[in-house]
């Protein structure tokens, strides 16, 4: 069996302990990352927008690119450290709703972590990035929260109208 | 009204039709090189050539070249004062302790970091103009969000978007208002304070626009391993970047060229920097870009010579007349059409002489137009784009949705309100 936990920035640890608590513990874990392609692309557009200051290798598109492999690599080693259990790092680049639907393709369950605007709990608790994950995941989806999970209480009263 | 041009010296050799067709096709090929650069040459490869065959073949009058020349010469020098400027601020760490800085006060939370950011960015833009924002401010950003283990999105969208946004303070902040500075005959301060609520005003809108954007990205948190030491300030660069900007004050109020006090301020670093060994003065000379100040100077003789063939009667039409609030809007609007379709660089070249003549507030009304604009499109221009897209440079495919979405919320919005801004300065300080 093989378990995806989607480490992304803020909320991986969330995720991480899922795993560990979730996880049967014969199966493969496979921590993945995703870097998102638009945002060395953010920086090669504004440099390209310089017209005439020739340099590509000043292009910051370049740098950003480098420190993002440094970031996701590090990010990585924090999370195996905090799972202390055997896993397998996945770095992949790209969309990354794409991506992590791709990377969890054949597996069994895939982790993730609730990443949007949770002082209000509803639709808008999912960013536009997990919404589609959790849309287009190729197999069962284990969805978390990054902090504590709230009460049964917060749950708000049903709507007065509507029921004959 | 037209380009501003001496009385019609020397006779022309050529037809004015051929002499049209001619200056119009070099500015499309030195366009299209700047954009495309075959081989990898520098832009000044092509631009001073064909500079050299619009003079040389009566395009252009030899008195209007020379004047363009002269036009441009200081410009070009305190562009190259501020780039050094910048870069040798870098090298003495000053970019480093501002992700120092940034990483430290924004205490792990996203939103305070992206109000940082916006400190930050819009400071350095507006002193060390927007290419220092882009190349040198970019990455530390970067480094800074992956620091805390916050989402670097937003922080990296900030940071490029205000390198055109915040660009509107102070002539030195970007070429095109070095440009426009030339033109308009304002002095430095005034300018600035022309130029001070419009420069608050785009940045609040990108502000606000931002936070709401990329509010999933900023909800989930960050997570920040260890204490972040507190940042080593470079203290000589920062006195000498404030001795700048008093200069600037200074040499405005005597009646000096501003770009003096640039001089200045670079010849400090540079001296400094020299004397411990820490730069070579061919590393100094780099940083100055000459090839991109040829450029810059090429460009504006062949952009002269199409405005002086007809471009400024055609275009002369179009470009609203006066300082009302609807005349600036009209010309702010052109201006960042123009931007989006060309590059703000040649836009502001042919812009200027077409609204000069109505006074300093059509002047900057263009230069709100040429800066906020390009962040409407990726890569700051169609033409760049296109051409960006056909050889695919980045093997990857950059999704432009989400950049134009995000253009098109800030960019309207922050180019209206900078304008009644600056229609609002206009008649409480006078143009």
């Amino acid at each position: 069996m093989t378990v995806v936990v989607w480490i992304a920035e803020g909320t991986w640890p969330a995720c991480v302990d899922a795993a560990r608590v979730h996880a049967p513990q014969d199966a493969e874990i496979v921590l993945l990352h995703v870097s998102d392609q638009d945002v060395p692309g953010v920086a090669h557009g504004a440099f390209a927008g310089l017209l005439g200051r020739g340099h590509r290798e000043r292009d910051p598109g370049n740098r950003v690119e480098h420190l993002a492999t440094a970031s996701a690599r590090h990010l990585l080693a924090a999370a195996a450290d905090r799972l202390q259990r055997p896993c397998a790092r996945l770095e992949r680049t790209g969309r990354t709703e794409r991506e992590v639907v791709a990377a969890a393709a054949g597996a069994e369950l895939l982790v993730l972590a609730r990443d949007g605007d949770r002082t209000r709990l509803g639709p808008h608790s999912l960013g536009p990035a997990t919404r589609f994950v959790v849309d287009h995941a190729p197999c069962p989806v284990l969805l978390v929260w990054p902090e504590p999970a709230p009460g049964a209480e917060t749950l708000p009263p049903p709507p007065p109208h509507h029921h004959r | 009204m037209g380009a501003p041009s001496p009385p019609p010296a020397r006779s022309r050799t050529l037809s004015t039709s051929f002499a049209e067709a001619l200056s119009v096709g070099l500015l499309v090929l030195v366009l299209v090189c700047a954009v495309v650069r075959p081989w990898g040459w520098p832009e000044a490869v092509v631009a001073v050539p064909a500079a050299g065959l619009v003079v040389a073949t009566g395009a252009i009058p030899w008195a209007h070249a020379v004047a363009e020349a002269e036009r441009l010469g200081p410009v070009i020098g305190f562009l190259a004062a501020v780039l050094v400027l910048a870069q040798l601020c870098d090298d003495e760490g000053l970019f480093h302790a501002c992700g120092a800085w940034m990483a430290r006060t924004s205490a792990g939370s996203p939103r305070r970091l992206l109000a940082q950011v916006f400190a930050v960015a819009s400071v350095i833009t507006a002193v060390l103009s927007l290419d220092a924002t882009v190349v040198l401010l970019t990455p530390v950003v970067f480094a800074t969000a992956a620091r805390l283990g916050a989402r670097p999105k937003p922080h990296l969208y900030a940071c490029t978007h205000l390198s055109n946004t915040a660009s509107l303070l102070l002539p030195v902040s970007n070429l095109t208002n070095l440009l426009a500075f030339a033109a308009s005959g304002l002095s430095f301060t005034r300018f600035a304070a022309l130029m001070a609520l419009p420069w608050l005003a785009a940045i609040a809108v990108e502000y606000a626009v931002l936070r709401r954007f990329f509010a999933a990205d900023l909800d989930a948190g960050a997570r920040a391993e260890g204490e972040v030491a507190a940042p080593e300030m470079p203290v000589f660069a920062l006195v000498t970047v404030a001795g700048t900007l008093a200069g600037f004050v200074l040499t405005s109020a005597i009646g000096v060229d501003p770009a003096w006090a640039a001089f200045a301020g670079a010849l400090v670093l540079a001296v400094r920097a020299l004397a411990q060994r820490r730069t070579a003065p061919a590393a100094i000379v780099r940083s100055a870009a000459v090839p991109f100040l040829a450029f810059v100077l090429a460009l504006g003789v062949v952009v002269r010579a199409v405005v002086d063939n007809g471009l400024a009667s055609a275009l002369g039409h179009l470009v609203p007349h006066g300082t009302s609030l609807a005349a600036l809007l009209g010309v702010a609007a052109l201006a960042a059409v123009l931007a989006n379709v060309i590059n703000n660089l040649p836009a502001t070249l042919v812009l200027l002489p077409l609204a000069v003549p109505s006074g300093s507030g059509a002047v900057l009304a263009v230069l709100l137009g040429v800066n906020i604009g390009p962040n409407l499109t990726y890569a700051g221009s169609l033409a760049t784009l296109l051409w960006r897209r056909i050889v695919r440079e980045h093997d990857t495919e950059i999704g432009l949705g989400e950049f134009t979405r995000l253009g098109l919320l800030v960019v309207p919005a922050a180019l209206t309100l900078a304008v009644v801004a600056l229609w609002g300065s206009l008649h409480v300080i006078g143009g």
